[in-house]
């Protein structure tokens, strides 16, 4: 791994969705209209309050992860990992490469659903906005490599895009939203636990609230974090030189 | 020709399969250096597996691969094999002189490197295109010019000319013939029998063997034919003309 490979790569991923402005319009506005919505539906409510933090994890989370395996599932079809693989390239160069290079779009996608949540809703931030944008941030990024890793498992785009309720929705429904997690049975409750969405629907509920220091947000952060190691981890463990 | 050099690749009993498929079933050849060699066979003779194999991308069940004295595939190599899919293995969305910039930075070859290989493949009036809005043969050669960037020592090429018109055809083979004059090794496939006699060597491959390891005169000899596709039909034995029971 050298960085210039990383950063060449980064470069090349970011020049490819350059040349797609829809793309990119739909990559930075999509969050926030979606977030808009929400607030729209429970205007005469005080709904929004309670569910906006955790809006602010979730859409980010799915765009990210459907780019994220879409454009990666790409590459393998077109042979062009193939070709890489062929070449002194290192796997971590790729998968940083991937990751830096959405990481980038996942600030500015992130950064303007808080602002547009914040400032267009009437989102009610005790805490941080600071530490909002980072959770929302370290989130979206775990789309991103949790997609990278999804493209590992698929052959053809269809099942890449199944395996967004295979891998998403399982961590929405748990993730608090529907139900407090406190009062999800037993069983279900130590699984949500252990998936990364529910930590960052907890930190944004923290830090919109105020409820909790910033120690607890940071211990959660940490959390999302390590998911997001493993993920680019495992994600390069799965990418072979030689395949039958 | 006269030089000793060791082959640029020695294959011994190489079994592979593709799926579920076996397509090499102990293949054993060598390929010399410096020379444009032509691996000619109908779909399915295992030319791809093959190249796939001295690429070093290829899984196989048994028996060595050695490209340029060393294991194909080792990480030195990386930098001295150049490989082109039959499929342009080439970003569509990236302009032609910024898939080049790109794939010249992961292999560490200078930044002039992508100018020379423009002028190769002929490719300067279209360098600030988008790739995908080339034509397929524009795009083959963009796939053809990222192969030969760092100026490698083995090019394994399959099916480059594929869908390119006679004049481009004849350049390509042309720049083949440039670059082992100056000791690049070539390992060039093709199912179009009449690019066979455009080759120094040929390998006649059918159902993952080797039918015929010889020059395209001496094949020509050794079958007592006038062209590469009656040659390869006899070789085959199909040739109406020599099939038992109807020889004179």
């Amino acid at each position: 791994m050298t960085p210039s490979r990383t950063l060449a790569t980064t470069r090349r991923v970011l020049s490819q969705i350059r040349h797609d402005p829809r793309t990119i319009v739909l990559l930075l506005l999509v969050p926030s209209l979606l977030i808009g919505l929400v607030a729209w539906i429970f205007s005469e409510t005080t709904v929004f309050d309670t569910v906006g933090p955790a809006m602010i994890a979730l859409f980010p989370f799915i765009v990210m992860f459907l780019v994220t395996s879409i454009t990666t599932l790409r590459e393998r079809r077109t042979g062009t990992l193939e070709r890489l693989l062929s070449m002194p390239l290192g796997k971590g160069d790729l998968i940083l490469g991937y990751t830096l290079a959405f990481g980038l779009l996942a600030v500015l996608q992130s950064s303007i659903a808080v602002l547009f949540a914040v400032t267009v809703c009437g989102l009610q931030i005790d805490g941080s906005v600071g530490l909002l944008v980072a959770v929302a941030v370290a989130d979206a990024v775990l789309g991103t490599t949790l997609g990278l890793l999804a493209s590992a498992f698929a052959r053809t785009e269809f099942q890449v895009v199944q395996f967004m309720p295979v891998i998403v929705f399982p961590q929405i429904l748990l993730g608090g939203i529907f139900l407090p997690r406190d009062q999800l049975p037993d069983v279900l409750q130590t699984i949500s636990d252990w998936l990364p969405l529910s930590h960052a629907i907890d930190a944004l509920n923290a830090i919109a609230t105020g409820s909790e220091d910033d120690a607890y947000v940071l211990g959660e952060l940490l959390i999302i974090l390590a998911w997001i190691v493993g993920a680019v981890v495992l994600g390069s463990i799965t990418l072979r030189r030689r395949t039958p | 020709m006269g030089t000793v050099r060791e082959p640029a690749v020695v294959v011994t009993d190489l079994h592979a399969r593709r799926g579920d498929h076996r397509v090499l079933h102990g293949l054993s050849l060598s390929i010399p250096a410096g020379l444009v060699v032509g691996l000619i066979g109908p779909s399915g003779s295992g030319k791809t597996t093959l190249m796939r194999a001295i690429v070093g991308v290829q899984i196989v069940q048994s028996g060595t691969v050695t490209v340029l004295g060393r294991p194909a595939g080792s990480g030195e190599l990386r930098r001295r094999v150049g490989y082109v899919t039959q499929d342009a293995s080439v970003y569509d969305d990236l302009t032609v002189r910024q898939n080049l910039d790109y794939f010249r930075t992961v292999l560490g070859a200078g930044r002039s490197d992508v100018t020379r290989v423009i002028d190769q493949t002929d490719l300067g009036a279209s360098a600030r295109q988008l790739t995908g809005s080339l034509s397929g043969g524009q795009r083959s050669r963009v796939s053809l010019a990222v192969a030969l960037l760092g100026s490698p020592d083995l090019l394994v090429l399959d099916e480059p000319t594929v869908g390119l018109d006679p004049v481009l055809r004849r350049d390509l083979w042309s720049l083949f013939h440039d670059l082992a004059a100056t000791g690049t090794s070539l390992l060039v496939s093709s199912h179009v029998m009449d690019e066979a006699a455009r080759c120094d060597r040929l390998l006649l491959m059918r159902d993952g063997d080797v039918l015929a390891d010889d020059t395209p005169a001496g094949l020509l000899t050794a079958t007592g034919t006038t062209d590469i596709d009656t040659a390869f039909l006899r070789l085959i034995g199909d040739d109406p003309d020599v099939r038992p029971g109807t020889a004179p």
